[in-house]
């Protein structure tokens, strides 16, 4: 294909500019267009993980300290992989669906277009985001604590819509998802949630799904814990109870104080943590600030944030920048003033079923301190930053 | 306020039958081998196991060759890899050592892990016998099952996990207390 921008850019910038003898102190013309862009040369926000012997399993954390708005883009979106990233050919990879259905089928990623699709905002978070605040531990900032969290637009195709265009025979009550990473990850959803609002979906921020995120096709399965959002999808399975895979009969499971277990506890429930001040950032002048973070549910919409200054004895209602999204991230905000003081800067947030965001002391007198198979899942306990009298940020 | 109904309550009390879209002709229809081949799910009763059999002394050597180097001569762990043995009455001590032996509901979970995602370089390597044998094996590092056990697919969803009543499936999770909204 011609490319027309160079030959223009160094006609303006160059030719014509010598040849009608153009005073040379004038501003300089800018970069060329380009077909897929880029950041600006001076952001260097990036998703963060440990080397380890295995690269291609375990996790990378978004940086929530640089996010603006609710949406996370897709190059900063929290990884959580167990055998790598496969390389699927989307005009060869192929969903398969059966079991309990009339019409067993398998389609591919354009074939399953043909069906009627919906774009919807949601976040993801892992089952063990913030576990090291369970467990009690000092973290470096909002990265490492909450990081295993993004919120994006999600396209696709509604999984209810998909299994009316099947069928479902006599007996159908689970829906098992598996996929085609090496260790074909499995898990099990009950068709009730699986009718509900469970997508197949396959863009993500108006573009096809980026590999690490499942491409060509994944389940994004709103307010539940992300692993069962299955990547690469390969076959979902109708049946008449769950699988009991690894990831849901032993890991996954939450140990409580009484020693026994509990299985497909699903539901990231309601949680939101300050983004700014948070470390590593610094209030380099006094005066007037704003305190901004991140709320959300996997129950519902966010209704309320509350936010204090002083490490929970007084709470002023947060702003909230609400699209009314459920399952989605809300935006809040409070303006403070600061004059050189220590602060410690918490957030504590509702959701529209009512429930509050516990402080770590209720949640642990609750669960207990004894960790489970994954660690610690499903923390939703208060942060708090301590602002010191020079302005820097920290934890604990 | 929005009634906190649970998905898995209302799965274990409501099915669903729907018709088919008449006349649709979206994706392909697989075949009856083709659908066999990719079905690998595993249910506890013993559903979906492939026939096949392994013993304990097969498994040991499987195991050796295929699973030690992370996983440690006796099941013990090879940090970072976790413990496949051991932890056998920890499941309610303050320092909880959860394995597939002391914590796993059934054995049908060992095999079905083992056998998809196992070993973790080469997931799917292993034949279905190489794959009974070594969840023989690992189950009799612990003495859930005998130094000369075989197991099939007939005998290894009978087989009795030392945890396998440690679990329950909640209608949803247990609401923390909290104070009422100031």
């Amino acid at each position: 294909m011609h490319d027309f921008s160079v030959g223009r850019r160094s006609f303006f910038a160059g030719g014509l500019g010598l040849v009608a003898g153009l005073p040379s102190s004038g501003r300089t013309l800018g970069e060329p267009r380009r077909a897929y862009g880029e950041r600006a040369p001076a952001e260097h926000a990036k998703r963060f993980f440990r080397a380890s012997a295995t690269p291609g399993t375990g996790t990378s954390r978004t940086p929530l300290q640089d996010a603006l708005g609710i949406i996370t883009p897709s190059s900063l979106h929290f990884e959580s992989h167990h055998s790598g990233v496969p390389d699927l050919d989307p005009a060869l990879h192929e969903l398969l669906v059966h079991g309990l259905v009339e019409r067993p089928i398998a389609l591919t990623r354009n074939e399953l277009r043909r069906l009627p699709t919906v774009a919807r905002i949601h976040f993801l978070e892992c089952a063990g985001n913030s576990w090291q605040l369970h467990a009690g531990k000092t973290v470096s900032g909002v990265q490492e604590s909450h990081g295993l969290i993004s919120c994006n637009e999600w396209t696709g195709v509604p999984l209810g819509t998909l299994l009316r265009e099947v069928g479902l025979r006599p007996g159908a009550r689970w829906v098992v998802a598996e996929g085609g990473d090496a260790s074909r990850h499995a898990r099990s959803i009950p068709l009730a949630k699986a009718m509900d609002d469970v997508l197949v979906a396959f863009g993500q921020n108006g573009e096809p799904l980026r590999p690490e995120q499942g491409y060509p096709m994944r389940l994004l399965v709103p307010g539940w814990e992300g692993n069962v959002s299955v990547k690469w999808l390969r076959r979902l399975h109708v049946t008449d109870a769950p699988a009991m895979t690894r990831d849901e009969a032993a890991k996954y499971t939450d140990l409580g104080p009484d020693g026994r277990a509990q299985q497909f506890s699903f539901e990231m429930e309601v949680k939101s943590v300050v983004v700014s001040p948070s470390p590593g950032g610094r209030l380099e002048r006094r005066g007037p600030h704003q305190v901004s973070g991140l709320a959300w549910s996997g129950l519902g919409r966010v209704t309320r944030v509350d936010v204090s200054l002083d490490g929970g004895s007084t709470w002023k209602e947060a702003a909230l920048e609400d699209r009314g999204l459920p399952k989605a991230f809300t935006r809040f905000t409070l303006p403070m003033r600061w004059e050189g003081e220590e602060l410690l800067v918490q957030s504590r947030a509702w959701d529209e079923t009512g429930a509050r965001q516990p402080t770590r002391e209720e949640l642990v007198s609750a669960r207990g301190l004894r960790e489970g198979p994954d660690g610690f899942d499903h923390y939703n306990g208060i942060t708090g930053w301590r602002i010191a009298r020079d302005g820097t940020v920290r934890h604990g | 306020m929005v009634e906190r109904t649970s998905a898995v309550l209302c799965t274990l009390t409501a099915g669903l039958v729907l018709a088919a879209s008449p006349d649709s002709n979206v994706g392909r229809r697989p075949s009856d081998a083709e659908i066999a081949a990719a079905d690998q799910t595993i249910f506890p009763d013993g559903r979906g196991l492939p026939r096949g059999s392994g013993s304990v002394k097969t498994g040991a050597v499987v195991y050796r060759e295929q699973c030690a180097a992370c996983h440690g001569p006796r099941g013990e762990g090879v940090d970072p890899f976790p413990a496949v043995a051991g932890g056998l009455g920890s499941v309610r001590s303050a320092q909880p050592n959860l394995t597939v032996t002391s914590y796993w509901p059934n054995a049908t979970v060992l095999w079905e892990y083992t056998r998809r995602a196992m070993p973790y370089g080469a997931p799917g390597s292993l034949t279905v016998d190489q794959v009974y044998a070594v969840s023989a094996y690992i189950l009799s590092l612990d003495g859930i099952v005998g130094p000369d056990a075989v197991l099939d697919q007939r005998s290894l969803p009978l087989v009795r996990m030392p945890n396998a009543a440690g679990f329950f499936v909640a209608p949803a999770r247990e609401a923390i207390p909290t104070p009422a909204r100031k």
